[in-house]
């Protein structure tokens, strides 16, 4: 059984928007097919677990409700590996300049 | 119970507008197709000195303008002869949440405040949304951006994910949302429940915001090189920027300066696709976003949208995706500058223009952003990667957006693309002939308007509608 988070703790809550079907008539097939969902996080009401319907307040101070999908979410994004294809860019470069340089 | 319903929201779309702006747009109108545009910009109050002030309040502007003379040199390796115009930068990173954004924002909120608004919202996935809740939270207003964040798989653009960090960091409640044009429905419920200001991009405010940027750009070059800039390039996206920069230059005497806009080209790519969502590379800057409003700057989420680039594009180019990585690489390493890759769409483009111009000669790329984990060329390769996309080095040429990203092999091989303005004129055309009330009729001061929005002439706007009317456009 999950743990049952505090009131007062950061958390996300999901929820569906507009099911699949329901979509603006505009949208290409791929995006109609699927549903239009929201993630927004604040702090927890009343006491919840993962997994339940719970009510939040924001950090703009309104209540929503939704589904709690996660605990204190974490940041993830990043730069991940170099890209080698850009690692050569540099050298390449001021080699041009140099040769410029030599000439002059 | 009140009906919340797609259709219903929409269809209460003017009301909800016209709440949360404080303008009425109706007071504008001139005829059944034309408004008084410069009418309507000079309302608001903000003139040149007005804006100045606002955003001197906030720390915003008087950015410092760089002369590139490592890229300048790159550049006169591969132009002929006596060609290689001087290039210099508008250092935009260094507003204070890192982009020129702040300029618009700082209107916007300043007007917010000024109207009693208790908060404000805005509909942005990029560096507006930073710039609105830094703005927010320095005006102690509440603030929610609306983003459009993650695909059907929940995977974040990387992009966007760090723009949720800072909005976050600002005290703003994000809305993230999944792929769709169907934000502007969550944005509009939101707009009504909270009866907050809409900071949106396209209000005259965001407009006269930017306008600070061209003057500064037209007094700095002077200052610096004794002459106004002969080329100012601008990144290309939802034609704020172009129109604000183009208003400023030439309040501030720049007359003759060229404008430039720049755009990725993205073509081939669904901007409202869940499947491409994540195989675009980057998230503004691009035709996407460009062609969609140099046609028709009315789709916007404002009645009338304040920018109008066909009113002031001299020329409009396109560059592709790998060109845009390999500078944002050259201007790290050789000019020590490590900025975003968006606001870097227009170096590309400068680097191409300035080998066919004199060496004397000063073209001013119009902006940089802040760049940091996700907001990278390297998050973005990578995430390209991940979704299939080919990553390699040759000839840009061969770059497909979706399939093939080219990072070029030499400066020589970069090039901009000279998008043909006529088809956009009468593409223009089309759109504005299609809001054409059945009953009535073009009036003179329609076609006048017409004329003034394409920078063409009653006669051009004349043929064009003659020719829709017989059916052939």
């Amino acid at each position: 059984m999950p743990d049952v988070l505090g009131t007062g703790t950061w958390v996300e809550i999901h929820r569906v928007v507009l099911p699949a079907g329901e979509r603006a008539p505009q949208v290409p097939a791929d995006t109609a097919a699927v549903a239009l969902e929201m993630r927004v996080k604040g702090f927890l009401l009343a006491p919840a677990a993962l997994g339940d319907a719970a009510e939040i307040v924001t950090r703009a101070g309104r209540r929503l409700r939704g589904t709690v999908t996660e605990v204190n979410p974490a940041y993830t994004h990043s730069f991940g590996a170099p890209i080698p294809e850009l690692s050569t860019v540099g050298e390449e470069v001021r080699t041009l300049l140099r040769k410029r340089g030599g000439r002059q | 119970m009140t009906d919340e319903s797609y259709a219903a929201i929409m269809s209460q779309r003017a009301e909800i507008m016209r709440a949360s702006i404080g303008i009425d747009y109706g007071r504008y109108v001139t005829g059944a197709l034309s408004f008084d545009y410069e009418r309507l910009l000079a309302d608001t109050g903000y003139d040149l000195a007005r804006a100045r002030v606002v955003q001197r309040e906030t720390a915003v502007g008087s950015t410092p303008l760089v002369e590139l003379r490592n890229i300048t040199e790159l550049v006169r390796t591969v132009a002929p002869s006596g060609k290689g115009a001087r290039i210099f930068v508008k250092d935009e990173a260094a507003n204070p949440s890192g982009s020129f954004k702040d300029r618009r924002a700082a209107l916007s909120i300043h007007e917010a405040r000024r109207r009693g608004y208790a908060g404000v919202v805005a509909a942005t996935s990029g560096n507006y949304g930073a710039a609105v809740a830094s703005q927010a939270a320095k005006a102690g207003l509440r603030c929610i951006i609306v983003q459009e964040a993650f695909d059907s798989h929940g995977i974040a653009q990387p992009e966007i994910a760090e723009k949720t960090r800072a909005c976050e960091a600002y005290g703003a409640e994000v809305i993230r949302l999944s792929v769709g044009p169907e934000l502007f429905y969550v944005f509009l419920r939101v707009l009504q429940a909270t009866g907050y200001f809409n900071a949106s991009l396209y209000t005259p405010y965001s407009i006269l915001g930017i306008e600070t940027l061209g003057a500064e750009i037209a007094v700095q070059t002077r200052e610096q090189t004794g002459r106004f800039p002969d080329v100012v390039i601008a990144t290309h996206a939802g034609g704020g920027n172009v129109t604000g920069t183009a208003r400023g230059l030439r309040k501030a005497g720049a007359v003759d300066t060229t404008v430039v806009a720049a755009s990725v080209d993205l073509s081939g790519l669904h901007m409202a696709s869940d499947h491409d969502f994540n195989r675009k590379s980057f998230t503004t800057g691009h035709t996407g976003f460009s062609i969609p409003f140099t046609t028709w700057p009315d789709r916007a989420d404002v009645p009338r949208n304040a920018a109008r680039p066909l009113r002031y594009l001299d020329r409009f180019v396109t560059v592709t995706q790998g060109e845009v990585f390999y500078i944002t690489q050259v201007l790290a390493e050789l000019e020590g500058l490590e900025r975003g890759s968006a606001g870097n769409t227009s170096l590309v483009a400068a680097f191409a223009l300035a080998q066919a111009l004199d060496e004397d000669r000063i073209v001013v790329v119009q902006e940089t952003e802040y760049t940091g984990a996700g907001k990278h060329p390297i998050a973005q390769l990578n995430l390209a990667r991940r979704m299939g996309i080919e990553v390699r080095r040759g000839d840009p040429r061969d770059n497909k957006p979706g399939a093939r990203i080219v990072i070029p092999e030499h400066p020589s091989q970069i090039a901009a693309v000279e998008v043909d303005l006529d088809p956009l004129r009468r593409s223009y055309l089309r759109h504005a002939l299609t809001t054409l009330p059945q009953s009535a009729q073009v009036s003179d001061a329609d076609i006048d308007f017409l004329a003034a929005e394409t920078r063409t002439s009653r006669s051009y706007v004349m043929d064009r509608i003659g020719a829709a009317r017989g059916g052939t456009a």
